[in-house]
């Protein structure tokens, strides 16, 4: 009884501990984002606001090029999501249903791809983007950021696609469904909830990359919104704007922490169908 | 409607030949059944025919119209899979109306005809379902009523009902079958239960390791089996075989496998006179052996020790032993069979069929 107690005990704890270090830096920047800028450099330091204020959130919202910086995240996380869905699902198709010779080393290839450290490629990219002229658009990010996403999306289709029987494509090429269509009409369909995911997962981390976003961009014209909080700047060159900052790392995680609420039971059964059948 | 033409079609993958120059006339309006064990060729056949898979050399023709180089799309052919191959989102009307959907038939044609296919096979209150949502003997006829709704020109089943049980079985086998006579059109069926072929083909295919071993009529196989292989595959209980010695001159031989004498006359003795190590396999039915003095037993009689008897009913299957070589019996359940006693049996003398003992060829 007592040992079953302790034991109980000490499952909370741990989990106290362990939620406590992951809630926490989020606890402090959303707090922090509602504190006067007077309090947050206070002495004692208040983990609890004494003063609420929306100020800050002003102040990030008027801010033209802030609120330019997420519209340009939408774009290219967006575009660089459902360019790598599209172009995945096709691959991933051929992937998993035709037999082609080096079928393994494209699937290895395509893997190795994104296990290159992004300082690796990084000066590769720059020249790139600079001699197709597409430093400071929309398109190298997107471009770029589908070294990532891409083989994401084509290894965790892949496996989708395989557990879809293939008499169902047997029996659509019967029916007579080109091949397009057999992957529009039926295998789009059932991969469904691993589309979903794919997609959500790659969204998120396109949304939150910043290296490639740093050095690829130049002004407000692409600039996502990692890099335009990083760069905020305060009254002098010695004053980081900790208020704004965290006003805006506030905005920038809502739609993602929406989008993965709204998504999560997907996101479960996409990630883990295959390994049970249904 | 359509007859279909298989002109020495082989199928090899790397060096294995899994069909070998196979030749087949399947008539308008035909209920074929290819049967044999599992790795005989006979999906293969099937998906051949289907456009699924590619053949090697030969000819492969529907209705007269060369089909080697046709997708399978275009061929104008509908088939039946043993998982059903429903699509899982679709409901029971979509998955019918998919085929006609693609073939852009305008949408009142497709109404009325998926209406038609699921009043022909009860489906009509299913309509709205899922796949999911079914019973593996309904699932089974939406795949039917997929295909019926095609109007192809043949209908080609792949083992469709070895994922139902045994009484579901029966019961759609009975409901092919009346497709069958309903529709008219030609019908590939493939199925590795001989019970199923005998009952449901108008000829049958039988095969082993990618050849044709016999075509014929249900009863033509029963009755005349053209090897050993045939004779053993077709009929329950199988086929009893002896190893036999060709004994007396050549103008009155006997054939001799242990304690059971058959002497030859005529076109029999003829026949066998051929034979060089004077060795041959004697076969007999379990259903041509019957207890001497009852109706239907013949002059060839023997002793047999009782083995093991398994009672079915009305009938009861004794195990019994002759000499080395052990036979079965399908004798009626009133006879007293007990293990460990003897029993007198006998049999016509046109009930035994003789092989060549190396080849299995049937000789007589």
């Amino acid at each position: 009884m007592i040992i079953r107690l302790l034991s109980r005990t000490a499952f909370y704890l741990i989990l106290a501990v362990g939620l406590f270090y992951i809630l926490f830096p989020f606890y402090w920047m959303i707090v922090n984002s509602l504190k006067p800028s007077a309090e947050l450099f206070a002495t004692p330091l208040s983990y609890w606001p004494r003063q609420l204020t929306l100020d800050n959130y002003r102040a990030v919202l008027a801010d033209g090029s802030f609120v330019r910086s997420i519209f340009n995240s939408f774009v290219v996380a967006g575009g660089a999501t459902i360019l790598s869905l599209a172009l995945s699902s096709m691959a991933a198709y051929a992937l998993a249903r035709y037999r082609f010779a080096g079928k393994q080393a494209t699937l290895y290839i395509i893997l190795g791809m994104s296990t290159f450290p992004q300082i690796a490629v990084l000066g590769g990219l720059f020249t790139l983007a600079r001699a197709l002229g597409i430093y400071n658009t929309y398109w190298a990010l997107i471009l770029s950021y589908m070294i990532f996403t891409l083989p994401f999306c084509v290894w965790v289709l892949t496996s989708f696609i395989k557990e879809i029987p293939d008499t169902l494509d047997e029996a659509a090429t019967i029916d007579g469904a080109s091949a397009w269509q057999i992957l529009w009409k039926v295998i789009i369909p059932l991969a469904g909830p691993g589309l979903v995911a794919t997609g959500l997962l790659s969204f998120i981390n396109a949304w939150n990359e910043f290296l490639f976003a740093l050095t690829l961009t130049a002004d407000n014209q692409a600039r996502t919104v990692p890099v335009a909080v990083a760069l905020f700047s305060g009254q002098s060159e010695h004053e980081l704007p900790w208020g704004k900052i965290t006003a805006a790392s506030t905005v920038v995680t809502v739609p993602v922490v929406l989008l993965a609420l709204m998504f999560q039971k997907r996101i479960v059964e996409g990630l883990t169908s295959g390994a049970v059948k249904g | 409607m359509a007859n279909v033409s298989l002109r020495g079609v082989e199928k090899s993958y790397g060096a294995f030949k899994i069909v070998r120059q196979m030749d087949l006339e399947i008539h308008d309006g035909e209920f074929l059944v290819l049967v044999g064990p599992s790795g005989c060729g006979k999906s293969t056949t099937l998906r051949m025919i289907a456009g699924l898979e590619d053949i090697n050399q030969g000819q492969i023709l529907i209705d007269d119209q060369l089909v080697n180089g046709v997708a399978a799309k275009n061929r104008d052919i509908a088939m039946v899979f043993q998982n059903y191959a429903l699509y899982p989102h679709m409901d029971v009307f979509q998955n019918m109306a998919f085929g006609l959907e693609l073939r852009k038939f305008p949408k009142e044609e497709i109404k009325s005809r998926v209406e038609q296919a699921a009043d022909i096979l009860a489906l009509g209150d299913l309509l709205k379902r899922k796949p999911k949502e079914l019973s593996g003997g309904q699932r089974q006829r939406v795949a039917l009523g997929r295909a019926i709704v095609r109007q192809p020109k043949v209908f080609l089943f792949d083992e469709p009902l070895s994922n139902l049980d045994a009484q579901l079985r029966v019961q759609m086998r009975a409901e092919i079958s009346r497709l069958h006579a309903q529709l008219k059109t030609t019908m590939v069926y493939v199925t590795h239960d001989q019970v199923e072929a005998m009952t449901m083909g108008t000829r049958i295919v039988v095969m082993k390791g990618g050849d044709v071993q016999q075509v014929g009529a249900p009863l033509e196989l029963y009755t005349r089996p053209a090897n050993r292989f045939v004779a053993g595959f077709i009929g329950t209980p199988q086929m009893n075989f002896l190893d036999a010695s060709i004994e007396g001159g050549t103008d009155a031989p006997v054939l001799v496998a242990e304690a059971l004498q058959l002497p030859l006359q005529g076109a029999m003795a003829a026949a066998i006179s051929g034979l060089k190590d004077k060795r041959c396999t004697l076969g007999i039915r379990p259903s041509d052996l019957h207890v001497v003095g009852t109706p239907g037993a013949g002059p060839i009689t023997f002793e047999a020790g009782i083995d093991m008897v398994e009672i079915l009913g009305a009938v009861q299957v004794v195990h019994i032993r002759l000499g080395g070589q052990t036979m079965r019996a399908e004798l009626p359940i009133r006879v007293a069979c007990k293990p460990g006693e003897t029993i007198s049996l006998a049999a016509e003398p046109d009930a035994f069929h003789i092989f060549d003992a190396t080849s299995g060829v049937a000789i007589a």
